[in-house]
């Protein structure tokens, strides 16, 4: 029901993955919407996908929820964490533990896949 | 999963009897000649559990003095989440400096009695043990400049022999890991 694939899309792929048993997915999609229409770019091509099984998790490679991918790349790689149904661990930019990712590495790898883009075209 | 349980408001808390991570059975009766006692399920995965941790921690310093008693349980199935197996506890014990016991509930018969959602879900008592507040430590796990203030202002009307302003919150966090 979250799904949204803009099939005409031309700017970067991105993907929001999530979990139900961890609540800070709803809190990411809100910052990447955000960011990503700063960017410049359509907030409705966000492509919002449910991770619902451990197989699921396995097959996408799904390290913990909430997960955001641009042009199929972990905005903060995982460090060797198994696949699995669970709440992911994110380092904020001034050290601290968050169940969200840091704004400005949202951002910053939003930048990057554009600029990608634009070299590429 | 949502629980139903026996314990409200005012009414006194269920039994807790449970190991620490020395091996050191723990029990709210242990601590008859405490003013209040905090009891707060937590864990080692979850990153709500974390960023709220120090929070608690400083929470608990600062009221030791007071006479305020503090408990952390770990509930959480170690099967699919080793991070939560004891000797991950042990572990963590070990290189922080924790002012309080971990607990560990390996049967998860205390999170079921006491209705425990989410990690971190705080539960304050006074000194006959009544439920007087529970839920989060305080508005935002994102935020350490809230420090805990649901909390403190729950055990500052306890200490002072009134009931809190806002007894119950929304727990916020992952939830319990069941066991199959």
């Amino acid at each position: 029901m979250f799904a949204a694939v803009n099939a005409s899309r031309t700017g970067p792929e991105i993907e929001l993955l999530w979990w139900s048993g961890c609540p800070s997915w709803r809190r990411t999609l809100a910052t990447l919407r955000e960011q990503v229409a700063a960017a410049g770019l359509d907030p409705e091509a966000i492509e919002v996908r449910e991770v619902s099984s451990e197989g699921d998790a396995a097959r996408e490679g799904f390290v913990g929820s909430p997960t955001i991918r641009v042009n199929g790349c972990d905005i903060q790689p995982p460090a060797g964490e198994p696949a699995g149904l669970t709440c992911r661990v994110y380092r904020l930019r001034d050290g601290r533990v968050s169940p969200t990712p840091d704004p400005d590495d949202v951002r910053d790898a939003l930048a990057g896949a554009v600029a990608e883009s634009a070299g590429t075209r | 999963m949502s629980l139903a349980r026996d314990f409200a408001l005012g009414d006194q808390a269920p039994p807790l009897e449970l190991p620490d991570t020395e091996g050191r059975e723990q029990s709210l009766e242990g601590g008859d000649d405490a003013s209040a006692t905090v009891v707060v399920w937590t864990c080692n995965h979850c990153p709500y559990a974390l960023a709220w941790h120090d929070r608690l921690v400083d929470v608990a310093r600062d009221y030791a003095d007071r006479g305020v008693r503090f408990l952390a349980v770990n509930s959480n199935d170690a099967e699919r989440y080793p991070a939560d197996s004891l000797d991950a506890m042990r572990g963590r014990v070990a290189e922080e400096d924790w002012p309080f016991p971990y607990l560990h509930d390996s049967s998860q018969d205390a999170a079921r009695a006491w209705g425990a959602e989410t990690t971190p879900h705080v539960f304050a008592l006074d000194s006959e043990r009544r439920l007087r507040y529970e839920g989060a430590p305080d508005p935002d796990y994102g935020d350490p400049a809230h420090e805990a203030i649901w909390l403190r202002e729950a055990l500052d009307h306890i200490l002072a022999g009134e009931p809190p302003p806002r007894p119950r919150t929304e727990p916020v966090g992952c939830s319990i890991k069941w066991k199959p």
